[in-house]
């Protein structure tokens, strides 16, 4: 048993911080491209069309059964095949974050939608409303208030999950720390210390989450 | 959009094929493992999250909040390459070395430790909403306290929360991709040893996603009719 030595900690800090910052982009990405896109795909999965309704039900299902890991892998092979050019580790796992959360997102959202009464999309028809200014303008906002404390444990795990694009060769905390450990041969220090840092971020989100949760109702 | 030569053979010819079989066994053993592991684990911190005594509770929740809020990557590195660190020296080269499979068992511990701490929550949870007239009922009629959880709360707070363990038990095997990054020969470090094998990293990761959905139908099934099965009679499920 070596003693510890958390000066490898100090020494790589800037290093390990631009692993952090890497992270905290990908989660962005991911919470964002996903919250929009799973806007969509919520809604659509509301639809009375079938055309509409089946593929997003699918898209929902599909990247719910499959492990995030998977799904990182294949846009890692897909994308450049798409693209026609290699496209970059990063842009990679960002597109296949963007999807598979959005099909997360999108479960939480048609939940959010159905918890507005039927009323509220009748009043809304009745002003003259279009279904899409009805949702734009009525249903999508008091939904959204209902789902924040959902969604923000969703970033949570969004947060959690970008860890994974560490399979794929993305620098982010998780790979730099490794990079730092390969060299340093200090694994302890490192990976307490990563799982303090990853600890007190998401420790932090779910403690709003349950605080806004103690709160909610304000939208029924 | 690049020429792609689709070679779907790789997934069935030797030796790939029979990698990818070898790959699909360990992946439903860890996660029949660890899903067992985790339940029992899980019910007796769940249960200590609603007892009446502190220490016990600020102890269930101490652990679950650890255990939740570092992504399950992160513990595994720690599990694999950090904690064996503690251990005196001679301890931590039998680990490595005398144990075989030893990676495959400090996935266990990480993964099943990661799962306990979801699966306390739905059973916290599911406890909560059992209202407090069957705790007292049950105290009334002579059993002791241990007594009264072992016969009346947590066999009805099971029984409550089996639609989100069904989804737990699918998140467990799902995770249990996350071991190739400490390799341990399963389904998705098989895909990509196909992969490095062949160049054919669509078709073996596509192979790998159908396992997994396979394995995702299978358990959905067997839950539904665990669920059917256990019904509480008077409540609403489904049919």
């Amino acid at each position: 048993m070596g003693t510890f030595d958390w000066r490898v900690i100090y020494d790589n800090f800037p290093f390990l911080m631009q692993g952090l910052l890497t992270t905290v982009e990908l989660a962005v990405i991911g919470i964002t491209g996903g919250l929009l896109l799973g806007v969509l795909v919520g809604m659509a999965r509301l639809s009375s069309r079938k055309i509409i309704y089946y593929p997003a039900t699918l898209f929902v299902n599909f990247f719910r059964s499959l492990p995030l890991l998977l799904v990182i892998f294949w846009f890692y092979f897909l994308v450049p095949l798409l693209a026609g050019r290699p496209m970059g580790d990063f842009f990679s796992a960002s597109v296949a974050f963007i999807i598979f959360e959005a099909s997360y997102f999108a479960e939480i959202i048609r939940a959010g939608i159905q918890s507005i009464s039927k009323e509220q999309m009748q009043a809304g028809y009745s002003t003259g409303f279009t279904y899409g200014q009805t949702m734009r303008y009525i249903i999508v906002p008091q939904a959204l208030r209902n789902m924040v404390p959902s969604l923000l444990t969703q970033a949570v795990v969004v947060f959690q999950d970008t860890s994974l694009a560490y399979v794929i060769g993305v620098k982010e905390f998780l790979r730099s720390a490794s990079i730092v450990d390969a060299r340093e041969m200090r694994s302890l220090e490192l990976y307490a210390f990563i799982g303090v840092i990853y600890f007190v971020f998401c420790f932090t989100m779910s403690k709003m989450s349950k605080r806004l949760e103690a709160k909610k109702g304000f939208a029924k | 959009m690049l020429s792609y030569d689709f070679k779907w053979s790789i997934l069935w010819t030797d030796p790939y094929g029979s990698w990818m079989l070898e790959g699909i066994w360990i992946t439903i053993k860890l996660g029949l493992i660890c899903w067992f592991i985790a339940l029992i684990l899980g019910t007796l911190i769940g249960t200590l999250r609603v007892t009446p005594w502190k220490p016990f509770r600020l102890f269930a929740t101490g652990y679950t909040e650890i255990f939740r809020d570092v992504p399950l990557l992160v513990q595994l590195f720690f599990w694999y390459f950090a904690a064996p660190r503690i251990l005196p020296h001679t301890w931590e080269m039998y680990l490595y070395k005398g144990i075989p499979n030893s990676e495959f068992w400090i996935v266990v511990v990480g993964l099943s430790l990661y799962t306990s701490s979801r699966v306390a929550e739905h059973i916290r949870a599911g406890m909560q909403s059992i209202s407090d007239d069957q705790y007292n009922a049950a105290l009334s009629t002579g059993f002791t306290q241990f007594q009264t959880y072992r016969y009346v709360i947590i066999p009805y707070a099971i029984r409550l929360v089996i639609p989100p363990l069904t989804t737990e038990c699918l998140t467990v095997f799902k995770n249990t991709s996350l071991a190739m990054t400490v390799a341990v020969l399963e389904t998705t470090f098989m895909s990509q040893q196909v992969e490095a094998y062949t160049f054919h990293g669509i078709e073996a990761t596509t192979g790998a996603c159908v396992v997994y959905m396979v394995i995702t139908l299978v358990v959905v099934m067997i839950m539904g009719l665990v669920e059917k099965r256990l019904a509480v009679p008077g409540l609403i499920t489904r049919r």
